[in-house]
């Protein structure tokens, strides 16, 4: 049986937090990315202009059809090469970690924009005949009836799916991002310690996402008592 | 641009001699394929019952479930995959850790992912088995009980195979989902798609041609699996109702 | 046949049902109305154990529903109820529907109850529908295979919850002629219902629900002629206005 021995967690603390800051910087980021160019793709596939639709439809469904660990190798050895040959900058220079993190957020867009999309199609349509009838124009119709309940009915979602970035910014550690995850490891493999380590980066992780998605239970229960 | 592109790379003998890039590539594939099926499995099975426990009158056996579903939800799947990889067999009895560790090293591997995926997807599973439960009309449960029906025949015959037909389109997206997934076992080492267009990128010095392959290989495999499961949605329809004819 | 004393139930500090008792006799056809929220549908449910009741008592032929060692499935298996919302099982044809709890509950063979299932269709007049889905019969013609299947069972009883509140207008005659023949046959029944027509035909006693009691039960004839209650007075000019 392992003989547990958690002495190296203490000490490396300081730089284990430093990894979940970046965690954090990466979710953050995506998520405001991902909400603006997932509202834009949404808006784009409901468009009556077919090359706008098809696009964001295709763009949608391209990356929701392969893994994120594909997405983030592509941008972390891929395009970086290709952006250098095409400016003929000099080699060497390192814009992998922001390609990676640019892959990520274009990935994560397609799953916001799907969440989006169908939160504006939940507003029952009766609700824009029903603007147009009190005389509203289109677009007070739209900013005034349908995204108020658009974004009511989608928050719970755009949260839950924020928690789950949360998690997928682990696989970062393909590309050698230094975040949380990949700063456990790398203090488990230099300590001998990976079980605790591996362990102690689990808890952690168990403990932010579950505590978070009981909060957005909460939410969900206070905005939409069922 | 100065790249040489040269598609013929996986008709070229492979680094290691006999064989061709090409089925290094096939060998990831099916790989990724075993992986996925044999981890469905397991994932429909347990989320099923974990599912159905979910909805139960019993409080114990409802809190267990519940209490299953939230530990694999919340854990990112690459930390799974490790914990099951590197943790569990330090942990095991002695004897059981090195009969894993003694074995072979593909077949652990393989191991470690087959259960991390297939219980990770069946958390998921579950919520939508209890889903599927909880958006059958009350009453239907009552009428099952009231023709006599005990509380498992009313499971059985009146509630499972209607949630079953309901989950369909939800569990379609589970599905592709797990093939996906199967990716980030290639960070503990294991050969499958993404792994051997890592490797394809290190041998041959033609990356876009092997990541153009492989990028390829999961969107056709994304399409085939949408083809197959709208087939099975068609079969599974209850007529007169939505989805229905 | 079936007996209730004093029966109450609440859920938390509400009180659904208080101090009920009534008895229905073996060929009786008793009618419980009252407005919605009375208690009416939770009564009616109390009678097959499919909603539990904290104090009293109710026996079914000589069987008690609030004993936790009575066998609840046995005992339903020979009540047939029919509901609001027909729950005839949406994935299995009418014929299906008709034979899976003879086959399952009471081990008939498949002959036995396909035979079975198909002379009650016939008699409630849809024969030619058999191997059809519910989700493609009208909701009249759902309840009368709901009637059916529960007939299928040989029951010694029925419980009839506001069968027709969820039809169009004009598909609640269908219903009600099924039942008003199950009554003149001598069928015991027990209906919770708003169509005082069918209740002055059949009912041999009314029993008038408000806030979870039992304000009246009586014959019919008093019951229609001469309500003793206020509330029932008020009840029945609502309803008999229209």
């Amino acid at each position: 049986m392992h003989e547990f021995d958690w002495s190296s967690i203490p000490g490396a603390l300081p730089f284990l937090w430093d990894g979940m800051k970046i965690s954090l910087e990466i979710t953050i980021q995506a998520v405001i990315f991902g909400i603006v160019w997932g509202t834009l793709l949404a808006m784009m596939r409901l468009s009556s202009v077919k090359p706008l639709s098809w696009f964001a439809a295709g763009y949608v469904n391209f990356f929701r059809a392969i893994p994120l660990v594909m997405v983030l190798l592509w941008f972390f050895l891929i395009v970086p090469k290709f952006i250098e040959q095409l400016f003929g900058l000099p080699s060497g220079t390192d814009m992998r970690l922001a390609s990676a993190m640019i892959g990520f957020a274009l990935f994560e867009s397609a799953y916001y924009s799907e969440i989006i999309r169908a939160g504006i199609q939940s507003v029952p349509k009766g609700q824009i005949a029903a603007a147009s009838a009190l005389g509203m124009t289109y677009s007070q119709s739209m900013r005034l009836v349908l995204l108020p309940q658009a974004f009511r009915n989608m928050v719970p979602l755009l949260l839950t799916q924020a928690i789950i970035l949360f998690q997928d910014t682990s696989l970062v550690y393909v590309s050698a991002l230094a975040d949380f995850f990949g700063a456990a490891y790398k203090v488990g493999d230099r300590d001998g310690r990976l079980v605790e380590l591996l362990l102690f980066a689990g808890a952690v992780y168990f403990v932010i996402c579950f505590s978070a998605s009981q909060i957005v239970k909460r939410l969900q229960k206070k905005y939409h008592p069922a | 641009m100065g790249y040489q592109w040269n598609w013929g790379v996986f008709m070229q003998p492979s680094g290691t001699g006999d064989d061709t890039y090409l089925s290094w590539m096939f060998a990831g594939f099916q790989m990724t394929i075993a992986l996925s099926l044999s981890a469905w499995v397991l994932a429909l099975i347990l989320g099923a019952l974990i599912g159905v426990l979910r909805t139960v009158p019993n409080k114990a056996l409802a809190g267990i479930a519940t209490a299953y579903v939230e530990l694999f939800r919340n854990i990112p799947l690459l930390v799974q995959l490790f914990i099951w990889y590197f943790v569990l067999p330090e942990l095991l009895p002695e004897s059981l850790g090195n009969a894993f560790k003694q074995s072979n090293p593909i077949m652990q591997q393989f191991l470690a992912s087959m259960v991390c995926l297939g219980l990770f997807t069946s958390a998921r599973v579950a919520e939508q088995v209890r889903a599927g439960i909880n958006s059958l009309p009350k009453g239907q449960k009552n009428a099952g009980l009231a023709l006599g029906f005990t509380l498992p025949q009313t499971y059985r015959f009146v509630m499972l195979p209607m949630a079953f037909r309901l989950v369909v389109p939800p569990l379609t997206s589970e599905f592709l989902n797990i093939f996906k997934n199967s990716a980030v076992c290639s960070t503990i080492g294991l050969l499958e798609l993404a792994a051997q267009g890592r490797q394809l990128v290190d041998y041959t010095a033609q990356p876009y041609e092997s990541f153009i392959a492989v990028t390829v290989a999961y969107v056709m495999i994304n399409v085939v699996i949408m083809m197959l499961m709208r087939r099975l949605e068609t079969k599974v329809a209850v007529p007169g109702y939505i989805g229905g004819k | 046949m079936i007996k209730m004393t004093n029966v109450s139930k609440q859920y938390g500090d509400f009180k659904v049902l208080t101090e009920c008792s009534t008895t229905v006799s073996k060929g009786e056809v008793i009618v419980v109305c009252g407005p919605s929220g009375s208690g009416k549908s939770t009564l009616i449910k109390c009678v097959n154990g499919l909603e539990p009741f904290q104090s009293g008592e109710i026996i079914v032929n000589g069987i008690s529903v609030g004993d936790p060692k009575t066998n609840l499935s046995k005992l339903r298996a020979h009540v047939g109820m029919v509901f609001q919302n027909f729950e005839l099982f949406p994935h299995m044809s009418i014929t299906e529907n008709l034979v899976i709890a003879q086959t399952k509950v009471l081990g008939r063979s498949k002959d036995e109850a396909m035979e079975k299932g198909m002379k009650l269709l016939d008699r409630v007049g849809l024969k030619a529908q058999a191997d059809k889905f519910p989700g493609q019969l009208s909701g009249g013609q759902q309840q009368r295979v709901a009637i059916a299947r529960a007939l299928a069972m040989d029951p010694i009883c029925m419980l009839f919850d506001e069968p027709t509140s969820a039809l169009d207008p004009e598909m609640v005659n269908e219903v009600l002629d099924v039942m008003t023949e199950l009554a003149k046959e001598g069928m015991t029944m027990m209906c919770v219902t708003h169509e005082m027509g069918f209740a002055k035909r059949v009912a041999h006693r009314v029993i008038f629900m408000d806030q979870g009691r039992i304000v009246e039960d009586d014959s019919k004839e008093a019951f229609f002629a001469n309500p003793r209650s206020e509330r029932a007075q008020q009840f029945l000019a609502k309803i008999l206005q229209h």
